[in-house]
């Protein structure tokens, strides 16, 4: 049973799920094009070029063929900031997961493992957390060190682990008392052993449909940061930033805030497809 | 009852306590305050003068007691850069993002119950799915960019409401929907999984055989139990919507709290974030409390917890 993560039936019905290729399809893109950035750009995204500011997108009236998606308030190339911006975009979401995986599951399997004064300190924690408005905290702490990428990825690790400590208790106590976790005391398993061989893979795909959750919320919210400007400095293209950049603009030439937000909204789409398609898969809801 | 109601009040009071300290050491901890406070150009000299003047020279711990004690009492001291109480500021802006808050959950259910129940009603067809969709999309959305585009489209180009600010009732509406948006994929979905398991029970199937109409069947039998979960959930929503109201306020230039905070935040003006974030947990805590005792009233089952 242990390390049974897919079985052979899900997995099938998974790749007949259209939700489920769909996701796999935007997410795999955007990740093979934040691996390849510095390969497949045209131009430099740094590279700043006055005279030819604000031209619009080759398929737009006035557009020029050498820059597809236009160029910005500073003559940058748009796609190749664009291209360069999915890599930020993944990077932190996929780092962010990995630090609040790290503190959520740690702390869910502890609570749901040992249960009583170790659990109450755990369904404390998660109130605590979750009573705190996420959004300000990180502004506030990113105007008190100086935002820098690694800050945006320390502090949204930091801040939401919630999902990830409630999904890992819940899930963790269901299992804790089945045969087979009693069946590994009985062979006279390691507490260690039964939390790393028996409980985390029998609880991994419903960690898996958090961290795609996660890995959305905190790329929209590195786009939210670093719109208010306290998120990914500048002159690094992250879509959010692109978009504030943008704003003084976006009356005479909407273009120039619908391409990133519209890659935003995709990339994240796919990731909620993935998400939503693994929790069909295992017919729970975790929508809350 | 009484002991559910007393020891759910107690987590609750602790929780608030601990978000206190926690405020307290976000402002303390992050750097020295007084570097930040008296800016970029400020001399060795001025640093000193700050330090001494806001009292920040004194050990932690005694400033740790003379703030939760002033915050206790509903002081927050004095804003370094409007030179007014903070709990003055608070007050004058709070009428603005509760506004924004109500406006924002009333167009979420009012979106969210009919379509949750509509999908409910013909689950696994087409109408299911599409509503399905429709809330995934609302959860990918990024709500500073939706708020940009509304702007742009009912703004500017179609001209029906202003661009910003909240002189008039209208200057709610486009960030109301911004708002609700955020809302809406979650209720929506509690909304359709209530109603399906509503529909399943067997009161349903009594009310059938007693031959009512089908609308009679899916109000007063259907969706009075679906409800229950849905309105105490609202309510812990618009707690997070009034957390994560910082960002429309700031795209809108409406002068709510979040606006305040977000002033307050680019001018270092720490007394007032401090306060700002304690609020917005407090509210947070006090309607999840609500929530919970709102269960426990009609759901006997639930008080054991």
């Amino acid at each position: 049973m242990s390390g049974a993560v897919l079985p052979a039936g899900r997995a099938s019905r998974l790749l007949r799920n259209w939700g489920f290729m769909v996701g796999v399809a935007i997410v795999g893109f955007a990740a093979i094009i934040a691996i390849l950035a510095p390969w497949i750009v045209p131009y430099d995204p740094f590279a700043i070029d006055l005279d030819r500011r604000l031209v619009p997108p080759s398929f737009m009236e006035g557009g020029d063929p050498r820059n597809f998606l236009g160029t910005d308030q500073l003559g940058r190339d748009y796609f190749s900031r664009l291209i360069y911006g999915t890599r930020i975009s993944m990077v932190i979401g996929v780092l962010t997961v990995i630090t609040s995986g790290l503190i959520g599951i740690t702390l869910g399997v502890l609570g749901g493992f040992y249960g009583g004064k170790v659990d109450d300190a755990v369904v404390f924690a998660i109130t605590t957390r979750l009573s705190i408005p996420a959004v300000l905290v990180a502004l506030a702490v990113a105007a008190l060190r100086g935002s820098s990428f690694l800050l945006v990825v320390l502090v949204l690790g930091f801040l939401l682990w919630d999902r990830f400590a409630v999904v890992a208790r819940s899930t963790t106590m269901q299992i804790r008392n089945l045969d087979y976790v009693s069946a590994a005391w009985c062979a006279g398993a390691s507490r260690w052993w039964v939390l790393s061989r028996e409980v985390l893979p029998n609880i991994a795909t419903h960690l898996a449909v958090v961290a795609t959750l996660e890995m959305a919320l905190a790329i929209l919210l590195e786009a939210a940061l670093s719109f208010l400007g306290l998120g990914v400095p500048p002159p690094l293209p992250s879509w959010g930033l692109m978009i504030s950049e943008a704003k003084e603009y976006m009356f005479f030439d909407a273009w120039v805030i619908v391409i990133p937000g519209a890659a935003l909204f995709v990339l994240v789409l796919g990731v909620n497809f993935l998400g939503d398609a693994l929790r069909d898969m295992m017919g729970t809801d975790l929508s809350r | 009852m009484l002991r559910f109601f007393l020891r759910r009040f107690a987590v609750a009071v602790l929780v608030a306590l601990t978000v206190l300290t926690l405020a307290f050491m976000l402002t303390r901890l992050s750097g020295d305050l007084a570097v930040s406070i008296a800016g970029p150009n400020a001399t060795a000299e001025d640093v000193e003068t700050v330090r001494r003047v806001y009292g920040l020279d004194r050990p932690l711990t005694v400033q740790y007691f003379d703030w939760l004690g002033n915050a206790l009492r509903g002081d927050f001291g004095e804003s370094y850069f409007f030179r007014d109480r903070v709990s003055n500021l608070i007050a004058s802006r709070m009428p603005v993002t509760v506004t924004l808050g109500l406006v924002g959950l009333v167009l979420a259910l009012v979106v969210s119950l009919p379509l949750g129940i509509l999908a409910a009603v013909r689950e696994g067809s087409w109408v299911d799915r599409l509503v399905g969709l429709f809330a995934m999309i609302g959860q990918a959305m990024p709500s500073f960019w939706l708020g940009l585009m509304l702007m742009v489209v009912f703004g500017l180009q179609l001209a029906w409401l202003p661009i910003s600010g909240a002189d008039t009732w209208e200057g709610f509406i486009l960030p109301g929907v911004v708002l609700a948006f955020s809302a809406i994929p979650s209720l929506t979905r509690l909304t359709r999984s209530g109603m399906i398991e509503a529909l399943a029970s067997d009161y349903i199937r009594t009310a059938r055989a007693k031959g009512l109409t089908r609308l009679s069947i899916l109000v007063k039998h259907g969706f009075r139990n679906a409800a229950i979960p849905v309105v105490a959930i609202a309510a812990v929503q618009l707690g997070f919507m009034l957390g994560g109201s910082v960002v429309i306020e700031t795209v809108f230039a409406l002068h709510g709290v979040g606006y305040l905070a977000w002033e307050s935040i680019s001018k270092n003006d720490f007394p007032v974030v401090q306060a700002v974030v304690l609020v917005l947990a407090l509210i947070y805590i006090g309607l999840t409390l609500l929530a919970d005792l709102f269960n426990a009233v009609l759901d006997p089952r639930l008080r054991s917890a």
